[in-house]
């Protein structure tokens, strides 16, 4: 499957846009993308090894954490992976709402 | 790093504030960027889903940053940044912003919308390597 890797994150994957990987679930994917740029492992997973909580991986256009399998999803060699951050904002202050 | 884009970006992503305002109005930044200047080429207007509270947050769905990043690969540009406007507040980041900041080494413009009417329009460059050391500079504007 295809990976597709957001702009802030491909000074990890040596500035590729797109990276192949083999694996049977969105979980091997994964994994088989930090196998092969390690420095991504800190970027997409907390020390404990959850996906960050800004960090959306769609599959295809589905976000997988709506798939009923969520990670362990299968995908096909055709399915495209898009690993995208949360963009959010405003001038609501987090404290006091004020 | 400097933030350059046309008259007419610049003014479409400042028209876009007063649109919407009082909400606040976003939008993806499409472009190029080098070591020394990040160059806006395109700019996109994205939904404001959080009509919970649209007159002081913004969230872009992520739907919409796939489709931005589909279309900058058709055309060779990547997603550099996004905008906001701030409705009767200043452009300056706020505690938010900053807390749900996470596209590294992207610009966040905000403009400020005051009664309607666009004022100061400020670019901010995410800089750090990780969440940890992550930080808002301020980045000139430079408008061709």
């Amino acid at each position: 499957m295809e990976i597709h890797i957001p702009t802030p994150l491909r000074a990890y994957t040596d500035k590729q846009e797109t990276v192949s990987v083999e694996g049977a679930t969105v979980a091997e994917g994964l994994a088989s993308l930090v196998a092969a740029h390690p420095a991504m492992q800190q970027h997409l997973f907390t020390t404990e090894g959850k996906l960050r909580s800004f960090v959306n991986v769609y599959l295809n256009d589905d976000d997988v954490r709506y798939l009923p399998a969520k990670e362990d999803s299968p995908v096909a060699s055709t399915d495209e992976l898009t690993i995208i951050p949360s963009i959010a904002g405003g001038t609501l202050c987090r404290c006091c709402s004020c | 790093m400097s933030l350059t884009l046309s008259q007419q970006l610049y003014d479409e992503l400042r028209a876009h504030g007063e649109e919407t305002y009082p909400h606040e109005c976003c939008g993806i930044l499409l472009g190029k960027s080098d070591a020394e200047n990040l160059a806006v080429h395109q700019l996109l207007r994205a939904g404001n889903t959080r009509t919970d509270s649209a007159h002081n947050r913004y969230n872009i769905a992520p739907q919409e940053l796939i489709a931005a990043q589909r279309e900058g690969r058709k055309s060779g540009l990547d997603i550099v940044g996004f905008y906001h406007s701030h409705p009767d507040h200043p452009a300056q980041w706020s505690p938010t912003d900053f807390a749900e900041a996470h596209w590294l080494g992207c610009a966040y413009i905000i403009t400020a919308i005051e009664k309607g009417h666009a004022q100061i329009t400020n670019s901010f460059l995410l800089t750090g390597t990780t969440e940890e050391d992550k930080a808002f500079a301020n980045q000139p504007i430079t408008i061709e």
